[in-house]
């Protein structure tokens, strides 16, 4: 069977306007996506075909830049444009508003939830990252605003194991903060990008995190922090993407199944990358192993494995459609 | 705003002419290709924030610094603000870009970015210009787009 990437189904989710992000349940069943119409959409498969179950509206007054699930898969956070999160709890026919966080300055680029489903990291233009947690009553309270960006952040993803966290900038670096006495603080900042970092995914493992860059490659870095865990973390940068990507890379996703690289782009293309299995792992080599070069009419802004079904992909653009792809491993 | 003007005597240049139209640009059934003096065409009217002037009156724009490559679908242009620390020389870009982000086909590729060697700030103002998402929210802020609508409205001459 050949390698490549093939269209299942192209979906109008945002109408004239912006689909910004799509996230995967955890059970992998249902799909949301978020965008400039202020509206998150929910997705779930009806035979063979993807079709929009809820519409969640009156949430926010500005963009909805991106949404996580719940490790449970019965609530939802987003943020937007509008300074707030939303966190909204799955009901017998659709999502209902449970609370609304505040307190950031500016625009909320990013909202993820914890592995343990305790803690909830946001991220602002404010160039802030909080951390909350939430308790059995479903009450949310701040424990830290980190300040360890200079600029804009515009990600934040958690280790797949570990209570560890991770963020990209405007400023080019990536940091990765640990909690020390309730406090958490950044502990490693990954210097080596030349502009902006879109976004980030760690590995199945998380020993390895992927970053992707207004500067058109992907990096991976791997941990190599003392055994200990005490002191500073050290995380090295062990391999570059360059030459691939026309324009700037908004997204990169890891997948948890099969190490499986995507990317999103915006010269309007989507991406598979594998890592060669005879390279020395403390050097990985990683190779283009399938490409769409016109995905979208615009921009890709997201891509996202399914964390259940191997090689089901999402991908979202500008022109406001979802298109979910298979990808075919060689044989 | 204070009322003194940052750059209170500007140059003033020429206004080109009205382009003559050739035989293939009138033929309805050929499609044309955009270029250059059409993307021009598109920008020259834009006023000045602190002006009664448009972009093309004080040499902010011109046509030799429009790159455009239609079957590539980019569009790269080049301005030059009148000093160099024009403290609006952000908002004139991005007047430029909400420009043509409104005039173009969607399948475009929009680049802004300040003229090489014409301002103090030039690589922060065209990072902020190249981050689509910082344009899309500074677009949401009622105030800034309207200020960014009144450069871009029709001055009667």
């Amino acid at each position: 069977m050949k390698e490549g990437l093939s269209l299942v189904q192209r979906l109008s989710a945002h109408p004239d306007s912006r689909c910004w992000f799509v996230s995967w349940s955890p059970n992998g069943t249902l799909l949301a996506s978020c965008g400039g119409d202020k509206t998150i959409r929910i997705w779930s498969q009806e035979g063979d075909s993807w079709i929009c179950k809820s519409i969640l509206e009156d949430g926010h007054q500005r963009t909805v830049r991106k949404v996580a699930w719940s490790p449970c898969g019965n609530y939802l956070a987003s943020a937007s444009f509008d300074a707030t999160t939303c966190i909204w709890k799955k009901t017998n026919d659709g999502f209902e508003n449970l609370t609304v966080l505040e307190g950031h300055e500016n625009e909320v680029k990013c909202v993820a939830w914890a592995p343990s489903g305790n803690l909830l990291a946001t991220c602002s233009r404010d160039k802030s990252v909080w951390v909350w947690e939430v308790d059995e009553e479903d009450e949310y309270e701040c424990v830290t605003v980190v300040n360890s960006h200079t600029q804009d952040v515009k990600h934040v993803v958690w280790h797949p194991t570990q209570e560890l966290l991770a963020s990209a900038s405007y400023d080019n670096n990536i940091c990765i903060y640990k909690e020390d006495d309730d406090d958490w603080e950044c502990r490693a900042t990954l210097e080596g990008h030349t502009s902006t970092v879109w976004s980030l995914s760690f590995d199945g493992t998380g020993k390895k995190l992927a970053s992707c860059s207004d500067d058109r490659t992907v990096k991976i870095w791997k941990d190599f922090s003392p055994e200990d865990g005490q002191g500073d973390l050290s995380w090295k940068c062990v391999c570059t993407l360059s030459g691939y990507h026309g324009r700037t890379i908004y997204d990169v996703s890891w997948c948890h199944l099969t190490g499986a690289l995507a990317t999103a782009c915006g010269d309007d293309a989507v991406r598979v990358f594998k890592e060669d299995e005879t390279a020395d792992p403390e050097q990985p080599v990683f190779s283009l192993a399938a490409q769409v070069a016109k995905a979208h009419d615009q921009d890709v802004n997201c891509v996202t494995w399914n964390p259940k079904e191997a090689g089901l992909l999402a991908s979202c653009s500008d022109n406001g459609e979802i298109a979910i792809w298979r990808f075919q491993e060689e044989n | 705003m204070s009322n003194r003007l940052e750059n209170a005597n500007p140059v003033i240049f020429q206004r080109s002419g009205e382009r003559l139209l050739t035989a293939s640009e009138e033929d309805e059934d050929v499609h044309d290709p955009i270029d250059e003096r059409e993307i021009f065409d598109i920008l020259q009217s834009i006023n000045d924030p602190e002006h009664p002037l448009s972009l093309e009156e004080l040499n902010v724009v011109e046509q030799v610094r429009v790159k455009v490559d239609d079957p590539g679908n980019t569009v790269g242009i080049e301005f030059t603000p009148t000093i160099p620390h024009c403290s609006m020389a952000t908002l004139i870009g991005l007047s430029i870009k909400v420009k043509l982000l409104r005039s173009l086909p969607d399948r475009f590729k929009i680049d802004v970015h300040i003229t090489p060697g014409s301002h103090a700030s030039e690589d922060a103002v065209n990072k902020q210009l190249a981050d689509k998402e910082r344009v899309a929210a500074a677009l949401e802020n009622s105030s800034l787009l309207e200020v960014v609508n009144q450069c871009l409205s029709t001055r009667n001459i």
